[in-house]
């Protein structure tokens, strides 16, 4: 077994025209910086990305979107981003946007073999169009249908040989679960351990979920809002 | 004449009970972290994955990968925990979340609300406000009472829909109203502001029982 990857080009080795790919990350909070960035120096387009955000103008998936690289977006919050609003409103640009927590759990569900669920979110809404609805204990509920993906990128803190992965405070947010889901996992990490190194105890994502490893290069680990209290 | 925004948070922050689990939404609500009564211990929640938000970091404390839901840096305290956004929804969907607060932009008599999009215009997409309005315990929204001279208290709302039959209670610059089956029931009016101002910037049906007390902030 050897899931070790030399580097973002080596680990997207087989991604292609018109795939679907899910992106962790919140805001641009855990995003995994490196495969991004090589897939913007790429000519894969058309692509169908699941992520909850879509970047800013000049970070994260904003470079792929910048290059018409993505054709369809599956995400629940796209406000920072100029650009997204603009290619959405003129129609270049497919949007679906699913509630956060609905989302997340269409992501988990594929990753877990539940081809679809019931929640109350978005019930007498307009995500509720189209879609089959029922009652359980008093409250309506619709049906919402699992999501895969040809390739998941997820970011961790740490992870070791095995794919074993540690989340650092709230960046494990979206990339839990989709490593959970993607057909190939990629997984870019800030520090890449032999196998036996990290506690057991504490892994977040079980490497079985992961099938190409790499440790990510100069993390710019950009924040979106910068805010502060005095010292006392 | 009203309550700033500040003062909407200091009326919604005696809302909260010692012991609860609370989610605060972007904008007005995240001011009620500043107003916790000193006798009683809460536990805000963020949606992205912290449970025990804590106050904004120094400058040498901030940290890329420590957010809120708004995005912003933050801290956490101690006996807080991190987890994955599912897991955050389970807590919110699993009703295991005290309270939300949370901003809209309309209210309706039958406890509707719009808070997450402008058709035509701005586009940012509903993040997990559905998913709290539609499953929270107790639901108090933070807003203003009317917008231009237009109600934002309204009969139906005109705006698309974040969730049905779901706010219980409303604080806005001019009143504290809750919602019930007859409509806005009006508990409170903010200092100086009368009945009849209330009556005037209000379209949805208005309960008014007896003498209508101040606020005490």
């Amino acid at each position: 077994m050897n899931k070790v990857v030399k580097n973002a080009e080596e680990a997207i080795k087989g991604m292609s025209d018109n795939m679907t790919v899910m992106f962790g990350g919140f805001g641009l909070c855990g995003i995994p910086e490196n495969v991004i960035r090589v897939l913007a120096q790429t000519q894969i387009k058309g692509l169908v990305c699941i992520s909850n955000n879509c970047g800013v103008d000049d970070f994260g998936l904003g470079f792929l979107l910048k290059n018409k690289q993505i054709r369809k977006m599956v995400a629940s919050y796209v406000g920072e981003n100029a650009e997204f609003e603009r290619q959405m409103l003129s129609g270049e640009l497919e949007v679906e946007l699913n509630p956060q927590g609905t989302l997340a759990e269409r992501i988990r569900a594929g990753g877990a073999g539940i081809p679809a669920f019931f929640v109350p979110a978005g019930y007498g809404t307009e995500v509720a169009i189209g879609k089959e609805e029922r009652e359980f204990n008093g409250k309506m509920h619709i049906l919402e249908h699992a999501l895969t993906a040809d390739f998941a990128v997820v970011k961790a803190w740490k992870g070791d040989t095995n794919g074993n992965l540690i989340y650092k405070y709230t960046a494990s947010n979206f990339n839990n679960m989709m490593a959970m889901a993607g057909k190939i996992t990629i997984a870019e990490v800030e520090e890449l351990v032999p196998a036996g190194q990290l506690d057991p105890n504490f892994i977040h994502t079980p490497g079985i979920f992961v099938q190409r490893i790499f440790q990510g290069v100069n993390y710019e680990k950009r924040i979106e809002q910068v805010t502060t209290s005095n010292p006392k | 004449m009203g309550l700033d925004k500040n003062q909407i948070a200091k009326r919604i922050a005696q809302e909260l009970k010692d012991g609860y689990y609370v989610n605060l939404g972007i904008g007005i609500p995240t001011l009620v972290a500043n107003y916790v009564p000193e006798n009683i211990e809460v536990t805000l929640q963020s949606e992205n994955g912290l449970l025990g938000i804590g106050p904004f970091p120094t400058p040498n404390k901030v940290e890329a990968d420590l957010i809120n839901a708004g995005k912003q840096t933050v801290t956490y305290v101690d006996g807080a925990s991190f987890f994955d956004s599912a897991t955050s929804f389970a807590m919110i969907r699993g009703g295991h979340v005290d309270l939300t607060i949370l901003g809209a932009f309309e209210v309706s008599e039958e406890g509707d609300i719009a808070s997450w999009k402008v058709p035509g215009k701005l586009v940012k997409g509903m993040g997990g406000a559905m998913d709290l309005v539609a499953s929270a315990k107790n639901i108090i929204v933070a807003m203003q009472h009317s917008n231009k001279g237009q109600s934002k208290i309204l009969k139906k709302c005109t705006l698309p829909l974040t969730g049905v039959k779901c706010v219980k209670r409303i604080v806005t610059d001019l009143a504290v109203m809750d919602v019930t089956p007859n409509g806005f029931k009006l508990l409170e009016r903010a200092p100086g502001v009368t009945v009849e101002e209330i009556i005037a910037a209000t379209e949805g049906k208005l309960i008014i029982e007896g003498e209508i007390p101040e606020m005490k902030l």
